[in-house]
């Protein structure tokens, strides 16, 4: 019975070949990164100029969806470690798929900030003439520290996963699969010793991995926030950004959970239940999120000051405004409003909410970096008129749309070549729940 | 020939700025050759010339001794790094000499090559509130004592020097834009393509006490021409304004000029009650202003009346 459930568990998790849908979905991700590619290339031979930025908005979509990323690859950090230290089990299927997101996210934030680069050429400056006190180093540090960090993490869990497939080469398909689980994880010989090592190493990368999550963004918003520009010059922006990219995350992770489990028919492993948990932690981290937008919008709004009004009629009533509303009520009010009742926690509409959150966390990532440099100290003055205004190209949009569908195509391949659910975690989690329930 | 006016015009600045005379030569023979041989042989004129020396003594020097200063070579980056010693410049704008010819802006645009619609040095048409009077603000780089651009930059691309002045080094750049987020004072533009510059220009290393050639993929800003004071000259844009307005100098000596007038630095900013910009930041600038009281022109904002012609 007790193996039959194990092998079960094997057969279901094991990694499947993509579908029709799934090569249709693969498709299109792969036109939208060459359509990126190639405005790429079109950017680095004309240089910046394809773009809409300029001297007063000199920071455009490139920086907001570098942002972006680095929110999202938060939610790494928040489930595999937060979830796990504070023993929370129910999480255990769901670390896989944040911790994959997670390292995705980090690699294209540190792609998509190289392509914002002017001088993408001098991109070894920043290591022999690098200069401990700009806030760009300290993200290049803490970044990469991220990136390595959550790579152990995804990779350990990986090791025992890999062993189990290949012990079954008929079933995985391809040879060339069979020689990378061989290459990456031949060593595991799944011994208590081996086990006992590799629980440690997670705990310690559990433990170590928060400081570094938090030390990212908070790094990222004092790119902002070490300026003295209205709406950035903000003490509030370290903890702001990091309520944000929680909820931006765990969004993201309830999207992926609904697509995996209808794509895999995973319902035995993803269970409502789970939709359940996530949605209550979204409602959580939307309320948090929206008290700090509150500090961060009321209190200079009750002020006014000059150099303040500008930006902030802007946001409210002005030019922003749309953009504005839009991304407070589909990042936070709207997903409150649907998660905080039972039934919109069932899968469908959580995973709805979801998506509104992971939209509206984009658009807000927007207002962070551009309504701020079109309202400078200094009126715009002496330059041509397209320098006062900013729409992305289709250039830019075309490059961050690439970097988005790179993300979801890393995502993609990496469930298709490994289990997107822990088979050892979950099985261990199987017998340890029938071993208790032997023992009553 | 020069006008007498004009010689003791360039000399009193080049006096206050390197302590090197420069005057009109005489002979007919290249001015920029060493040769000391002349040096030992030359006739005294008798004609008589007073000099301001270093000490701030007036001295009679014969004219025939005097020799110009030879066209000095460009400075290597590493000493351009570090900036001359002993000096701290400063400039004063004076406000109520300003009309908005922009004669300051076309200068510095052409002899920095400067892409165009761009500008290092803009003049602001400035109305602060309702009932306060509107009138022109130049600004140029505020070369800040505390320079938020130079705290941010990752790579020291942009650098303070000994001398106040703080420069972009085009060669190291990697484009982040960070500075220009930084700086309160919009004064850095970025050269978003490749300039047309003619090719001798273009070819030229890039230097940055002349910020030329400006590259692509990098920022540039006002330099206060290091250059020209190397050489015992007053920045572009204060010989070019025929108002004035501009005061370039020396803040150890204490002393500015704008060519045909100077100052003792500390009097004209105590009598006209200076200030600078954004002083609540504390970036401390190297700029200063002189109030728009008691001015020369009315204020006319020529652009404003366009823009509403055409709409």
């Amino acid at each position: 019975m007790e193996s039959l459930a194990k092998e079960q568990i094997i057969k279901d998790l094991l990694p499947q070949k993509f579908g029709k849908a799934g090569k249709i979905w693969v498709g299109i991700l792969l036109a939208f990164c060459t359509l990126g590619v190639i405005a790429y290339i079109l950017q680095l031979k004309n240089g910046l100029v394809v773009t809409a930025m300029r001297d007063y908005v000199s920071w455009g979509i490139y920086i907001s969806n570098f942002v972006f990323f680095v929110a999202i690859s938060l939610v790494g950090s928040l489930i595999t470690a937060v979830l796990r230290l504070t023993q929370a089990k129910w999480s255990t299927p769901l670390t896989r798929i944040a911790e994959i997101i997670a390292v995705s996210a980090i690699t294209f934030a540190s792609i998509i900030i190289v392509v914002d680069m002017g001088r993408p050429d001098r991109f070894y400056n920043l290591f022999i003439h690098g200069r401990l006190q700009s806030p760009i180093v300290w993200d290049v540090i803490v970044i990469t520290t991220y990136f390595f960090v959550s790579i152990l993490l995804l990779y350990f869990p990986l090791l025992p996963d890999m062993a189990i497939m290949m012990q079954r080469k008929d079933q995985t398909g391809m040879l060339w699969l069979n020689k990378l689980y061989a290459y990456l994880g031949k060593f595991w010989k799944n011994t208590a010793a081996q086990i006992h090592i590799s629980e440690k190493a997670i705990n310690i990368l559990s433990i170590t991995i928060i400081p570094v999550a938090f030390a990212i963004h908070t790094v990222t918003s004092w790119l902002f926030a070490t300026t003295y520009r209205p709406g950035w010059d903000s003490t509030n922006f370290g903890a702001y950004f990091i309520s944000g990219a929680f909820l931006v995350g765990a969004g993201a992770v309830v999207v992926a959970m609904f697509v995996f489990r209808k794509a895999y028919h995973l319902e035995n492993y993803i269970k409502d239940d789970h939709f359940d948990k996530m949605g209550k932690v979204l409602v959580l981290l939307a309320l948090l999120y929206l008290y700090f937008n509150v500090n961060e919008f009321l209190v200079p709004a009750f002020k006014m000051k000059k150099s303040e009004e500008e930006h902030l009629m802007g946001l409210f009533t002005g030019e922003f405004a749309y953009v504005f509303w839009f991304a407070i009520s589909t990042a936070m009010l709207i997903p409150i409003f649907i998660l905080i009742q039972k039934k919109g926690r069932k899968p469908l509409p959580a995973f709805i909410a979801g998506l509104l959150v992971v939209i509206g966390s984009w658009f807000k990532r927007y207002l962070i970096v551009t309504p701020t440099l079109l309202h400078p100290f200094l009126p715009m003055h002496d330059v041509p008129e397209s320098y006062k205004h900013y729409f992305p190209t289709w250039q830019e949009w075309a490059i961050a749309m690439g970097s988005l569908a790179g993300a979801l195509l890393v995502v993609t391949f990496f469930a298709r070549i490994f289990p997107i659910i822990p088979i050892q975690e979950t099985i261990t989690e199987m017998e340890g729940h029938e071993m208790s329930h032997k023992n009553v | 020939m020069k006008t007498n006016d004009t010689s003791r015009r360039e000399f009193i600045s080049a006096t206050l700025l390197a302590g090197l005379a420069v005057t009109g030569c005489s002979s007919g023979k290249n001015p920029f050759e060493p040769d000391a041989a002349t040096i030992e042989t030359v006739k005294p004129s008798g004609e008589m010339i007073k000099l301001l020396s270093v000490d701030g003594e007036v001295i009679e020097v014969d004219k025939a001794f005097l020799k110009p200063v030879p066209s000095l070579p460009q400075v290597s980056n590493e000493l351009a790094r570090q900036g001359i010693p002993g000096k701290k410049f400063v400039m004063v704008i004076d406000l109520s000499r300003c009309k908005s010819l922009k004669k300051c802006q076309s200068a510095c645009n052409h002899m920095h090559s400067i892409h165009p619609g761009q500008n290092w040095i803009k003049v602001y048409p400035q109305h602060e509130a309702e009932h306060t009077a509107p009138y022109w603000q130049p600004t140029t780089c505020m070369h800040c004592d505390e320079p938020p651009c130079v705290k941010v930059c990752p790579v020291d691309a942009t650098f303070k020097r000994q001398d106040g002045i703080v420069l972009i080094d085009s060669d190291r750049c990697i484009g982040c834009r960070f500075c220009m987020a930084a700086c309160p004072y919009s004064t850095r533009v970025f050269n978003w393509e490749d300039l047309d510059l003619p090719k001798e220009i273009a070819d030229k290393p890039y230097s940055c006490e002349t910020s030329v050639p400006q590259k692509k993929g990098t920022v540039g800003k006002c330099d206060f021409c290091p250059d020209m004071a190397r050489k015992g000259e007053l920045p572009h844009c204060v010989s070019a304004c025929p108002n004035g307005v501009f005061m370039f100098g020396d803040m150890n000596e204490d002393v500015v000029t704008n060519g045909s007038e100077t100052f003792r630095f500390s009097d004209l900013v105590r009598d006209k009650a200076g200030y600078r910009l954004m002083e609540d930041l504390g970036t401390k600038p190297s700029v200063y202003y002189l109030p728009p009281v008691n001015r020369n022109f009315p204020f006319e904002n020529k652009e404003e009346k366009e823009e509403t012609k055409k709409s």
